[in-house]
């Protein structure tokens, strides 16, 4: 009984309408907070925001400052891969905010203690992201360590020893590590001339594309190799993939290290670019990780979904930084691009409702047509398909 | 109106999307009688029954009770219709007494306080009068299945119902406790209540019901008297053609040993003795043998053992002579397979596909992915295919369904053929036809033996005594970890087993 099947119900159209509606609900809510703030700048502000670059008036001004946001993009969208991969096999990566801290650690100080080349630098980076990863898998296979609780502590842990670390390379009279092109110009990722489209913006750097590649590497793991079959396997369900002879311990270790690696990746691609200097005073951890986790959701929990969604949370918290100060609060673009990701995190919720919708329509539609679902029951397979949990226990 | 029925469904029509559970269904209950509802395994009597019980709204059709219409919007509108029903699986609160369970949700109170004196007066003169011994002091954790079925029917009585629903009822019973829960049902009739009895039995159907009703495929089919009928004809009622009742077999060849079993013992997880006490037995090639016993007397944890799902504590097991006692799972299971017990816990992947499902034991095989890690998907596709087709494995998109999505028979296919595919020379199928109807069971009983006149040897884990009767050619009996008995299912009787089952008598066996 072959029936047409509505677009609403293709789970790829899903994810993509429930990410819009997140947005678009995001974007209301933030709207609505303004208006109670300052009602006077609430309109203007929300359009400020929604711009981000467009904000300038000339194009070679926008296009300079959409190379800025590329760049915030690479990292987040790797911490977005890290949480999404982990997320596959079951695992809930809130470590990739420490991950990406050690990443960092590791790639400025090689660079700028070390003047290593960036090429070893990233590898470094990778290697102590891989490592933090690999503690919390350990606790987690061995211990049955809650992977949530030990990467929370380990996120301190990498933070304040990342800070201690990096003191030894900061500038004298400032909590800011030295500029990464003045010290050592070898540790730099090449921009392989993609500058000049971006109003030699030079902090557009090989990053960008690598990001976009590695989102496709990911995809391609989960889906079409034997690795991603047992991964996956085992985020479903741990007991029959023991039952199938995987090993689920080095699984957990694995897929964690995996994660730590993309995650000490991403801090690499935005530190070797030299945007942005490590402050050794910082007592918070970079949000870069957790923001990492409203990508991963808007995305529809698919790595290329994920591209555009971490570009977007990024275009929005980019944009945050152009509100009018003299209206609202400093720490309003925080808020309102906060509370956008925050919606951004109830695709989930969104895709339910919708499926419950259809559900609900299909069986009214089941009624109605009484007679055609009655010829349909006469068919040899009526009682294997389509039927809800609920009803099987006959 | 020519007679009065204790409860008349007439034309009931429940739908769920996609598919008509209860088709126009009839069912009338006489007062005081047992009348058996009959049907395979998604023939809708669970639903029909929610339908009565208020837990499903019917979208066609009348219920009356006494020759009146009612509505029965929930399950209390049954309550106090005088509507009870004994789950299958019991609703008791595990730490409460047999007394505070049977009172739960009824209590007597004065002032706040409970009065559980009037209570227990109430209850130990039901238990005298319909024979239903229980402790009421005793707590249900501690008491056996049996008695905690008959707190599920003494809670029915406390409440005064009339009418009475028992959904498969002995299916976690021993054959002793099926004869007490017989000649309960009789006393209980025979007092005038009316009984419905939910079961898939033949044999059960044919000793204690009056009349019976057969569903199919969420039809009606007809209602029978018992006394008329035969069983032939009641499972052809049900399955809709004629059914091999008696399982068909030449007797064993047994040849060369292949698993050998040396003094195992097995942890248990839920308590700190072992589950599995020192257990030695063989099972040679082109034979079925089979470990019968009560749910939860180390069954579980035997087989765990031999899977390698969980360690040893001690012993030895060889299968063709190696020593796999260590032996990770996937070593064991190259010549092992196993069936298992719980197909969505350990057998089946619910996310996953069908095609996916089916290359769960053999997906890191050159045939399904490539020296660089690739899976070869036209590969898996064709491979689905041919076990979809092989073992009638029936689902709505063929081998892209999302297992979740099939039904309970056909995922338990989807595993034997899987299982059965890769030629073990040795297979363990533990309750291989659980909560199946007659159709699969007869289908599946005939590819074990057809395996095992292949040379295969078979250890069958079974808690249905007809299995164990029918299909094994050597009985093990397991009581508390140990096995107590070997038997010969041509010379013994279900009688002798059961004693054996409850730890009546034992004897040595070193099988």
């Amino acid at each position: 009984m072959k029936r047409k099947e509505s677009i609403f119900k293709n789970a790829g159209f899903q994810s993509i309408l429930a990410a819009v509606i997140c947005v678009v609900i995001g974007i209301f809510v933030g709207y609505l907070v303004l208006l109670a703030i300052n009602p006077a700048g609430a309109s203007e502000g929300i359009v400020t925001i929604m711009k981000n670059y467009f904000n300038y008036p000339t194009k070679p001004a926008a296009m300079k400052y959409l190379g800025n946001t590329l760049v915030k993009t690479a990292p987040l969208l790797l911490c977005a891969l890290s949480i999404n991969f982990c997320y596959k096999v079951g695992l809930f990566n809130i470590g990739a905010a420490g991950q990406y801290v050690v990443g960092a650690g590791a790639c400025l100080y090689a660079a700028l203690a070390l003047k290593l080349p960036w090429i070893v630098c990233l590898v470094l980076a990778v290697l102590a992201g891989a490592i933090w990863g690999m503690f919390v898998g350990f606790l987690k296979a061995y211990g049955n360590v809650n992977e949530v609780i030990s990467g929370i502590m380990l996120n301190w842990i990498g933070l304040y020893s990342v800070n201690m670390l990096l003191a030894k390379v900061k500038e004298p009279t400032s909590p800011y590590t030295f500029n990464l092109a003045a010290t050592n110009a070898a540790a730099v990722l090449p921009t392989l001339g993609m500058e000049k489209y971006f109003s030699n913006n030079r902090y557009v750097t090989i990053a960008i594309p690598l990001s976009v590649i590695i989102a496709v590497v990911i995809w391609v793991i989960l889906t079409k190799t034997k690795f991603g079959y047992e991964l996956q396997a085992t985020g479903f369900n741990k007991d029959a993939s023991k039952y199938a002879g995987m090993n689920e311990k080095r699984n957990i270790i694995l897929t964690l290290m995996i994660g730590g690696a993309l995650a000490g990746m991403g801090a690499a691609l935005l530190y070797l670019t030299g945007f942005e200097q490590w402050s050794t005073t910082q007592s918070s951890v970079p949000a870069m990780g957790f923001n990492g986790i409203a990508a991963t959701f808007l995305g529809g929990l698919h790595p290329i979904g994920t591209v555009f969604a971490s570009y977007f949370i990024q275009h929005i918290t980019s944009g945050g930084a152009y509100l009018d100060k003299a209206i609202y609060p400093s720490q309003i673009s925080d808020l309102i691009s906060a509370i956008i990701i925050y919606l951004c995190g109830f695709v989930l919720f969104f895709k339910f409702m919708l499926n419950r919708r259809i559900d609900a329509g299909a069986e009214k539609k089941a009624q109605a047509e009484k007679l055609r679902a009655e010829k349909a029951a006469e068919g040899k397979t009526e009682t294997e398909t389509g039927k809800p949990e609920g009803g099987d226990a006959v | 109106m020519a007679e009065n029925y204790a409860i008349e469904m007439l034309g009931i029509t429940k739908r769920f999307p996609g598919i008509i559970a209860n088709d126009n269904i009839t069912l009338r209950l006489r007062h005081g009688e047992i009348h058996a509802l009959l049907g395979e395994n998604g023939a809708g009597k669970s639903t029909l029954m929610s339908v009565l019980f208020g837990l499903y709204q019917a979208e066609e059709g009348t219920i009356r009770k006494d020759g009146k219409e009612v509505k029965i919007n929930n399950p209390n509108d049954a309550n106090d219709l005088g509507i009870g029903m004994v789950h299958q699986h019991f609703k008791l609160v595990q730490c409460f007494t047999v007394l505070d369970n049977i009172i739960l949700g009824v209590e007597t109170t004065n002032h706040g306080f409970l009065e559980k004196k009037k209570a227990r007066e109430k209850v130990m003169a039901l238990s005298e009068k319909y024979g239903l011994m229980v402790d009421p002091d005793a707590k249900i954790e501690d008491i056996t299945v049996g008695m905690q079925q008959r707190t599920e029917i003494l809670k029915m009585l406390y409440r005064d119902n009339e009418i009475l629903i028992f959904d498969e009822p002995t299916a976690v019973l021993t054959p002793q406790e099926i004869t007490e829960l017989m000649q309960i049902m009789r006393n209980l009739a025979a007092e005038g209540k009316s009984i419905l009895f939910i079961s898939h039995k033949l044999n059960e159907i044919m000793e204690v019901a009056d009349r019976c009703s057969v569903l199919r495929r969420g039809k009606y089919i007809g209602t029978v008297d018992i006394a008329d009928t035969t069983k032939e004809e009641l499972s052809r009622m049900m399955v809709g053609r004629d059914v091999q009742l008696v399982v068909e077999k030449k007797d064993a060849e047994p040849g060369n040993v292949v698993l050998e079993v040396e003094n195992m013992t097995v942890a248990s997880r839920v308590h700190r003795n072992n589950a599995v006490k020192n257990v030695s037995f063989k099972v040679r090639e082109g034979e079925i043998v089979c470990i019968a016993g009560i749910d939860g007397n180390g069954q579980t944890e035997l087989v765990y053992g031999l899977s390698g799902l969980e360690p040893l504590v001690s012993g030895k097991i060889l299968l063709e002579g190696q020593d796999i006692s260590r032996a990770p799972i996937r070593t064991r299971s190259k010549d092992m397979g196993h069936i298992p017990e719980d197909r969505h816990k350990h057998g089946l992947v619910l996310d996953y596909s069908l095609e996916y499902n089916l290359v769960l034991q053999r997906y890191f095989e050159p045939e399904f992915v490539s020296g660089a890690g690739f899976l070869k998907k036209k590969n898996i596709r064709k491979y689905a295919e041919k076990l979809i087709d092989e073992y009638d494995v029936r689902s709505g998109q063929g081998p892209i369904t999302i297992a979740r999505s099939m039904s309970g028979g056909n995922q338990q296919k989807a595993i034997i053929g899987r299982e059965l595919d890769r030629k073990p020379k040795c297979l363990i199928a533990v309750q291989p036809t659980r909560g199946l109807d007659v159709g699969a069971i007869e289908n599946i009983h005939a590819q074990l033996i057809k395996q095992r006149d292949a040379g295969c040897a078979i250890l069958l884990v079974s808690l249905e005594l007809e299995e164990v009767m029918d299909v094994s050619d050597r009985i093990l009996v397991m009581y508390e970890g140990e096995i107590v008995g070997e038997l010969d299912p041509k010379k013994t009787t279900p009688e002798e087993l059961g004693l054996y089952m409850s730890g009546a008598k034992r004897e040595e066996v070193h099988a």
